[in-house]
């Protein structure tokens, strides 16, 4: 596995974190010897094996249909960057 | 245009009519102030976890049995991952590879009565986006989550619709079974629901086209002019030698043109995989027994029922069983013991005119099932007849009397049955008809009903039309 | 007032109970000793001094009206990933400096219903991604041995307090080992239950399918009073096992005579410090005086469990993350041109270099195309891991080897090296993969002193018997009871 700067660039990207050019380098450098280490699990055959995301196998617990949350704005937007009127506020965003 | 093909496949995005959100105990009321129906988990806080919706989960199975489509007893949410400031976790929880529902489908009727069955891929569960305002702002735009994590059924069909009509048609009918099942509340203004159409053309038996996806129509007028523009659209491209671009578009109802809105070049890369705060759902036999059992009876079994039970024709049971408000109304009209065929009549009829031009729904009528029922019982009784009729129903329309015999009695509109009074009538009428009796005898059957118009004037309307006919003929020998 | 404070969570209880002492005097203790020594050890990164002085008179004022609660008036300090109404929460991390929780989680709930008065926050690696504490964004946390040395992590706050006396108990996460690691480093007991016995809700999530909560302190005992308190069952979690509550000390008087303990080849090898695998050897001695007998058994692939846990906790996080955007909390860059700039610098300027490598590295393994060669070949590994250790619980009851290959490390050490970094959880990432409970208890020093300890691993659900024989362990060694001098 080997990953290019346009790599670094394409996921910087859609994870959303500004990497700039003189951090690429550096940045590829490292994930490529973690990659190195993760790869070392794609020898392993697992035909036909039943993936695992949780110990106990579980199964989703459902909740009656009910309202139980009351308004709560006032406390929910006290750590907001920005709000008025009630509303969260982002750059315009242009469609 | 003749030689291009159309190809058209919907992925229609109903909000399930759940009183919670479908991971949230907040409430899915329409119209509140902002973000005040945002909990924690709406909000996407930190520590903030998913929990289920047993009623989203429901709805999704019912609507999955009324299409004969495969429920799948265990689905798998998934992350759909994405930045955008409506998407406050930074991804959608839906289904991606195991959704709820796979296969089914359902039949159309177009206008002229043919039927097509649409074959449907999936519905899968997932949870709405926020809402941005755009122009309260100056340099800003505004995020508003009320919205955020209402239950949507996404219902996805093949590409196998052929024409506007055909995808209009198929989102009518999918918008009543919706409403029919009590799964969605069919509310197009608000977004309740949404047709997100896939079209592309192409010449016959050639291979699909690229499709352009239109987003977000909430109404079927808007459709079928959006599907158009986009059709003329692509053809003038290929036409004039260009390629079709994957592409997003929106359609403009001021202009009633599309324009693309991102095109799938931009790369969207979701980065689906199981979502870990929520394990499989499982559908057990319990689940499904329950749902099963308490399925309503759906529009295709209501119109057999009604042809066979009531004698209906299959005209009248279609209609008739289109939506259940309106079948709903039809029985109980019935059940009071009004004749079947008559009271089919009256709705298809007169009411549903007089609904249309008042702009009511049939749940809104001031003439309820039984109102109607006692006019229906007084014109095959004899009591009135139909034109008498329909000033009984306007009455009781307009809420004077409470049923027809109060407004029949206030009004005197008892028809004349009193075989010795219509004689009298039509005595004094023939005295005066000289010249209608002479071409009747000369054999102008036209002349008899002139002369039954004035009877039947000179009664006001209440005499018995078919006892005057008869008199009248027996009068002239 | 004199107060030992290296008293262990059961004595500060009897202490309570017969009122030899008032939670307000315990509290303005732990609070003294940590105005005096936190700011050498680092291991607090908030503190709330009247807060927690309200708490504790609210806990007095309760017993002398003659309310009980099973830990009434016990401090215990937080690590700074759990919510807590009304206290700043910042994960470690700049993303979330001046974040006040908006509610509480209910681990903390659950152990305030049981009494439990809150010291304050405790310092940590960046959203607990790290194993040496030095990727907290409010400098590292130093161990109370030797200040040198790193505490370990991700919880190095939680050990470094309790190995000082800052608190007498504490709470960590174990994602990977963030519990069990630093309790080794600290000379401390750990435990990370079973997946599902604790409650995610207001944890912020690091990796969702990995993330368990666990107590901190000196013994064993100790760990199962905390967990009486923190685990059970909450609606608010969808992972959460809805089982009746139980008590983890009801076992651990049993002697141990009959227990068998496996001891995997693979965690014996040659990748381990010699000093630390003396002590265990040693410690395993004690086990056989005290009637186990040991089996040697095989994990054969539970030599992918680093990899399979670089592919599934990056993912996880990459995407748990993604919610720190700068929209409706967290740090929001100054200067930027647009909404994706906005996004792209809050990110970049909000987290560390640690945690942006990881969320990098999930972002690839989920794109396009390489799903399934990442997290769907690494789910696969999880289940046979699991099954590994299901054949290995045919043959023991129990499986022991050490916590960690090495001890604690000089800072520095491994800062540069992510690979270095991350071998160091090779034995405590498998039960996290599987959901298996495991725990750390100390059990010797290597040459320099250094401690060690001993990991053990149960069966699901299998709490109240790793606890007896850690608690067995514990009545016939006094390793635990070493403190540091400071």
């Amino acid at each position: 596995m080997s990953l290019s700067a346009q790599d670094i660039e394409r996921i910087a990207h859609l994870a959303r974190i500004r990497v700039t050019p003189d951090e690429v380098g550096q940045v590829q450098a490292k994930l490529e010897g973690i990659f190195k280490l993760i790869d070392d699990m794609q020898s392993v055959n697992t035909k036909g094996v039943e993936p695992m995301s949780h110990g106990l196998d579980m199964v989703l617990r459902l909740r009656d249909d009910a309202v139980t949350e009351k308004n709560d704005r006032e406390n929910l937007q006290r750590n907001a960057p920005q709000a008025a009127e009630g509303y969260f506020l982002v750059p315009k965003v242009i469609e | 245009m003749s030689q291009w093909e159309i190809v058209i496949g919907l992925e229609t995005h109903v909000q399930l009519t759940t009183a919670s959100k479908i991971f949230s105990g907040a409430s899915t009321a329409f119209g509140a102030e902002p973000n005040t129906q945002a909990s924690i988990v709406d909000l996407a806080m930190p520590g903030a976890l998913p929990v289920m919706n047993k009623g989203a989960a429901e709805r999704a199975v019912k609507f999955g049995l009324a299409i004969g489509a495969n429920i799948n007893r265990r689905s798998i949410f998934a992350r759909k991952n994405y930045f955008y400031p409506d998407l406050p976790k930074g991804y959608q929880i839906s289904q991606f590879e195991t959704p709820i529902v796979q296969g089914g489908g359902l039949t159309i009727t177009l206008v002229d009565g043919t039927t097509k069955f649409i074959e449907l891929t999936r519905a899968h569960l997932e949870e709405d986006a926020g809402k941005s305002v755009h122009d309260q702002f100056d340099r800003e735009s505004g995020v508003d989550l009320n919205r955020a994590g209402t239950p949507l059924l996404e219902i996805v069909t093949e590409p196998v619709m052929r024409s506007a009509k055909e995808a209009i048609a198929y989102a009518k009918a999918l918008h009543g079974l919706v409403r029919y099942l009590d799964i969605c509340d069919g509310n197009m203004q608000e977004g309740s629901f949404r047709c997100d159409v896939n079209v592309s053309v192409r010449k016959p038996g050639e291979p699909f086209g690229t499709r352009r996806e239109i987003k977000n129509l909430n109404s079927f007028k808007f459709m079928q002019q959006a599907i158009d523009y986009e059709v003329r659209w692509q053809i003038e491209q290929i036409e004039d030698g260009k390629k079709i671009v994957q592409a997003t578009v929106l359609f403009n109802p001021d202009t009633g043109e599309t324009r693309a809105m991102r095109t799938k070049e931009d790369a969207m890369d979701y980065r689906y995989f199981p979502d870990p705060d929520l394990p499989p759902l499982v559908i057990d036999d319990a689940m499904f027994d329950r749902i099963k059992a308490a399925m309503p009876e759906l529009p295709e079994a209501k119109c057999a029922r009604f042809q066979s039970e009531f004698k209906l024709p299959e005209y009248d049971a279609r209609l008739l069983s289109l939506d259940s408000a309106t079948a709903k109304y039809f029985e109980d009209a019935v059940k009071s013991g009004a004749d079947a065929k008559l009271v089919a009549n009256w709705i298809i009829g007169e009411l549903s005119a007089t609904l249309n031009r008042e702009e009511k729904t049939i749940e809104q009528s001031p003439v309820s099932a039984e109102q109607l029922a006692s006019v229906v019982a007084r014109i095959s009784d004899g009591t009135i007849s139909n034109k008498i009729a329909k000033t009984v129903f306007e009455s009781l329309w307009n809420g004077d009397g409470k049923t027809a015999d109060d407004v029949i009695a206030a009004k005197g509109l008892k028809q004349i049955s009193d075989v010795g009074a219509i004689e009298k009538i039509v005595e004094e009428v023939l005295a005066k008809s000289a010249a209608q009796i002479a071409d009747y005898k000369s054999g102008k059957e036209k002349a008899l009903m002139s002369i039954v118009g004035m009877v039947m004037k000179a009664s006001a309307g209440k005499a018995n039309p078919a006892q005057v006919n008869e008199i009248i003929k027996k009068k002239l020998g | 007032m004199s107060w030992n404070a290296f008293a262990t969570v059961a004595e500060t209880k009897a202490a309570l109970e017969a009122k030899e002492v008032s939670a307000v005097d315990l509290a303005k203790h732990y609070l003294d000793r940590t105005a005096q020594l936190n700011p050498g050890l680092n291991a607090y990164i908030t503190l709330n001094p009247e807060k927690t002085l309200s708490e504790a008179l609210s806990t007095d004022n309760k017993r002398s009206k003659g309310e009980v609660a099973p830990l009434l008036g016990v401090p215990i300090a937080h690590k700074d990933i759990y919510l807590i109404d009304g206290w700043r929460t910042t994960c470690g991390s700049k993303m979330l400096e001046n974040f006040v929780a908006p509610y509480t989680s209910t681990v903390v709930k659950y152990m305030a219903d049981a009494g439990m008065v809150t010291l304050g926050k405790l310092n940590m690696d960046e959203f607990a991604m790290g194993s040496s504490n030095e990727t907290s964004f409010f400098g590292p946390v130093k161990n109370p041995w030797d200040t040198s040395r790193v505490p370990g992590g991700s919880s190095g706050g939680s050990a470094a307090a309790v190995a000082a006396g800052l608190a007498p108990a504490s709470t960590g996460t174990d994602t990977g080992g963030s519990i069990r690691q630093p309790a080794m480093f600290c000379n401390l007991t750990g435990l990370k239950p079973t997946y599902g016995i604790c409650s995610r809700y207001g944890i912020i999530a690091f990796a969702s399918s990995l993330d368990q909560a666990g107590p901190f302190a000196q013994t064993a005992e100790d760990c199962a009073l905390l967990l009486n308190a923190m685990a059970g069952f909450d609606p608010r979690d969808a992972t959460s096992l809805d089982r009746p509550k139980e008590d983890y000390t009801r076992d651990l008087a049993k002697p141990l005579k009959g227990l068998r303990i496996g001891l995997p080849k693979e965690f014996f090898g040659e990748g381990n410090e010699p000093g630390v695998l003396k002590a265990v050897e040693a410690a395993l001695d004690v086990y056989r005086k005290l009637g186990a007998t040991t089996v040697e058994i095989s994990l054969p692939n539970v030599k992918y469990s680093v990899p399979a846990y670089y592919v599934v906790a990056p993912a996880e996080a990459s995407s748990n993350l993604s919610r720190f955007d700068g929209a409706r909390f967290g740090h929001r860059a100054k200067d930027y041109d647009d909404i994706v700039d906005m996004y792209k610098r809050s990110r970049a300027e909000g987290f560390g270099a640690e945690v942006k490598r990881r969320i990098l590295i999930g972002t690839y393994v989920l794109s396009h195309g390489y799903y399934d060669a990442y997290y769907l070949q690494a789910g696969k590994l999880r289940r046979l891991i699991a099954e590994d250790f299901k054949k290995a619980y045919e043959v023991c009851d129990v499986v022991i080897g050490p916590t960690a290959p090495e001890p604690a490390f000089q800072f520095g050490a491994k800062a540069d090296d992510p690979v270095k970094m991350y071998l160091n959880d090779i034995y405590t990432i498998c039960a996290n993969l599987t959901g298996q409970p495991a725990m750390s208890h100390p059990c010797g020093v290597d040459e320099n002193g250094l401690h060690v300890g001993m990991q053990i691993i149960g069966n699901y659900l299998d709490e109240a018997r790793m606890l007896n024989v850690a608690h067995q362990y514990q009545l016939a060694t006094d390793w635990h009871k070493k403190h540091p001098n400071i």
